[in-house]
């Protein structure tokens, strides 16, 4: 991690739907190479500002950059920097793993030969040489979540936006992904993550917590934990969420 | 151009493992074209007589013998009671009924002028116009016959009459195959492009992928041309088929270019298949784009001119229609196979299409939003 670069500015971000307000001030900055959990209950507006960090919505106002590019005017150089992976899940069902790596390899630019190369070292990676050929529709969800995590970062993005990564897999699996989310965080990639997981969230560099649209706790777990008098993460989250109304 | 070519492979490898779109793009329009082409027929071959002979006499005789040797007809059954062959008409057993009365032998012997009644089955007014003029020149023809024999005879007064013969130019049987079955390939063609852009990029809404196409830098005009090319091609494939079925099987005479066809058919489909890709960026669920799409598609074609000719709609009717592409389709179509008609023919409706190929994709480009 390299704190001396930021690469997500985020300042007074408000975001509102009519009466709603989903993100009602949002402060922060996240450094490179960081693991930046986003926590927060269901309706609390977590998916509403990661959208709008990934340039798929458009903030009521604020001033937000993302990978040194505005979020407002340069949305193009914007995206090309930054990865995503969805609660919906967004690999081609009806395309091989090799056709949904070279897909999204290709979009992006990369090389025949790049694509090929990138994609034998992935699969090897993930030991799933022999599911090149099969259709994603055909392997268990926690493959496909790994399969489609190491496809967002296959243009070597900057930044990587997790949205519920790990929904509904077993520990073994999550432990697994997030032996690559680290992996990736090594490599300098910034990972944005949320989660429901806390568990998860004591993986993180450092966690917001979320409440009714406002970020009301931002540090690391261990100050966190300590500044909640609280003996892990759970407690946190509680003693912050029950506070919430917007629950859905 | 390169994402162009990977976001052509992902959608040509997606339309061919979908099990349940191929038989519809490829082996329904087939049977459609050869069921409908033989199934919804205006030829008239075969209309039920009843006829009530109250006279008997030869001469009635004769004219009802020209009756049973028609193809056209069916005598079904000679009553003496129109009561009794009213019943039949209401069974719909019967379309027409032919009256003698009792006086019609001797009128025609004292050559009085004679009469028949025909009653008509009306309920379908195309169809019942078509009896009355078969009836009527059936009765025409006998009158001839007998106008004939009177001079033969030789009353001193030669009977004149005037007999008007017709050519129908370009179609001279008057079949409903020729005409038909390029308004049916337009149909085709249409109800394929339509659908199968229209349900495409909501598909993409529903099943989420579309988020993930949304970040990354895909130009919003790269991703509908991927969605555009293949279903042109396709469009262009199932009208190849279509006019080799009407060529070798219905052996239709192709009187214009079929390059021709195929330069109409590419403006064509690029403005069908950008209304279908602005119905699906516009909609939510392929259910909505499905009955949007429907809702279009009923209205042009039945003012496309397919069925009814487009002359006898009313003066709004004729209007609304400029705003039809199909009516242009039908209408160029059967001008270039049926009457050979030649580029400077259609040029008007090449380039009234053409601009409606052109403000429909930009729209569509326009109202795709990667950005919510």
């Amino acid at each position: 991690m390299n704190k001396d670069v930021k690469v997500i500015k985020v300042k007074n971000l408000c975001k509102k739907f009519g009466d709603f307000t989903a993100n009602n001030n949002l402060s922060f900055e996240v450094s490179k190479g960081e693991i930046f959990g986003f926590l927060g209950a269901n309706g609390a507006g977590k998916t509403t500002a990661i959208k709008i960090l990934c340039g798929l919505s458009y903030p009521t106002s604020g001033e937000i950059s993302v990978a040194g590019f505005d979020v407002y005017k340069q949305r193009e150089q914007l995206k090309r920097n930054i990865g995503y992976m969805s609660q919906k899940f967004s690999l081609y069902e009806d395309l091989t793993v090799f056709e949904n790596i070279r897909f999204y390899g290709g979009i992006y630019g990369l090389s025949k030969e790049v694509i090929h190369r990138k994609a034998d070292d992935l699969l090897k990676k993930l030991d799933l040489q022999h599911a090149r050929n099969k259709r994603i529709s055909s392997l268990p969800l926690g493959w496909k979540q790994k399969l489609a995590f190491s496809v967002a970062i296959f243009h070597n993005p900057e930044i990587v936006f997790l949205d519920e990564p790990t929904g509904g897999v077993d520990p073994v699996t999550r432990r697994q992904f997030w032996d690559l989310i680290y992996e990736a965080a090594r490599g300098g990639i910034t990972i944005f993550v949320t989660t429901h997981y806390m568990d998860e969230a004591e993986y993180c560099d450092r966690v917001s917590i979320m409440v009714d649209g406002k970020i009301e706790a931002l540090d690391t777990p261990a100050k966190l934990k300590e500044d909640f008098n609280a003996g892990d993460m759970d407690q946190v989250f509680l003693a912050l969420a029950r506070t919430a109304t917007n629950v859905e | 151009m390169r994402v162009l070519k990977y976001l052509l492979q992902k959608e040509f490898l997606q339309i061919f493992r979908n099990k349940s779109m191929l038989p519809i793009i490829f082996v329904m329009p087939i049977l459609q074209l050869c069921v409908l082409s033989f199934a919804a027929t205006y030829d008239m071959k075969n209309t039920n007589l009843y006829i009530v002979d109250k006279d008997l006499s030869s001469h009635s005789r004769e004219l009802i013998s020209k009756f049973n040797g028609s193809p056209f007809f069916t005598v079904k059954e000679i009553g003496f009671s129109v009561e009794e062959a009213e019943k039949e008409i209401y069974k719909d057993k019967i379309d027409a009924i032919l009256v003698f009365n009792d006086d019609f032998g001797k009128s025609v012997d004292l050559k009085k002028g004679a009469s028949v009644q025909v009653l008509i089955n009306a309920i379908n007014a195309s169809s019942a116009g078509l009896y009355n003029a078969y009836i009527s020149s059936v009765i025409q023809d006998y009158n001839r016959k007998v106008s004939a024999s009177i001079r033969e005879v030789g009353t001193g007064v030669p009977v004149h009459f005037v007999q008007s013969s017709y050519l129908h130019q370009f179609n001279p049987e008057m079949k409903y195959i020729p005409y038909m079955l390029p308004g049916l390939l337009v149909l085709l063609v249409t109800v394929i492009g339509l659908f199968l852009s229209a349900m495409n990029v909501v598909r993409e809404k529903e099943i989420g992928t579309i988020e993930q196409i949304n970040v990354t830098p895909i130009r919003k005009s790269q991703f509908l041309l991927a969605k555009l090319i293949p279903f042109l091609i396709i469009g262009f494939f199932e009208l190849g088929i279509g006019l080799s079925i009407a060529a070798f099987l219905f052996k239709i005479p192709f009187l214009g270019s079929v390059w021709l066809v195929y330069l109409v058919a590419f403006v064509y489909l690029i403005a069908i298949l950008g209304f279908g890709l602005l119905i699906s960026t516009q909609t939510n669920t392929q259910q909505q784009a499905m009955f949007i799409a429907w809702f279009f598609m009923v209205i042009f074609l039945l003012m496309s001119g397919l069925f009814t000719p487009v002359e006898s709609m009313p003066e709004w009717g004729q209007t609304l229609n400029i705003l039809n592409p199909i009516a242009y389709f039908i209408k160029v179509i059967r001008m270039i196979l049926l009457k050979g008609s030649g580029f400077f023919d259609i040029v008007d409706e090449i380039a009234i299409l053409t601009l409606f190929a052109v403000s429909v994709v930009s729209i569509a480009v326009n109202r795709y939003r990667k950005v919510a």
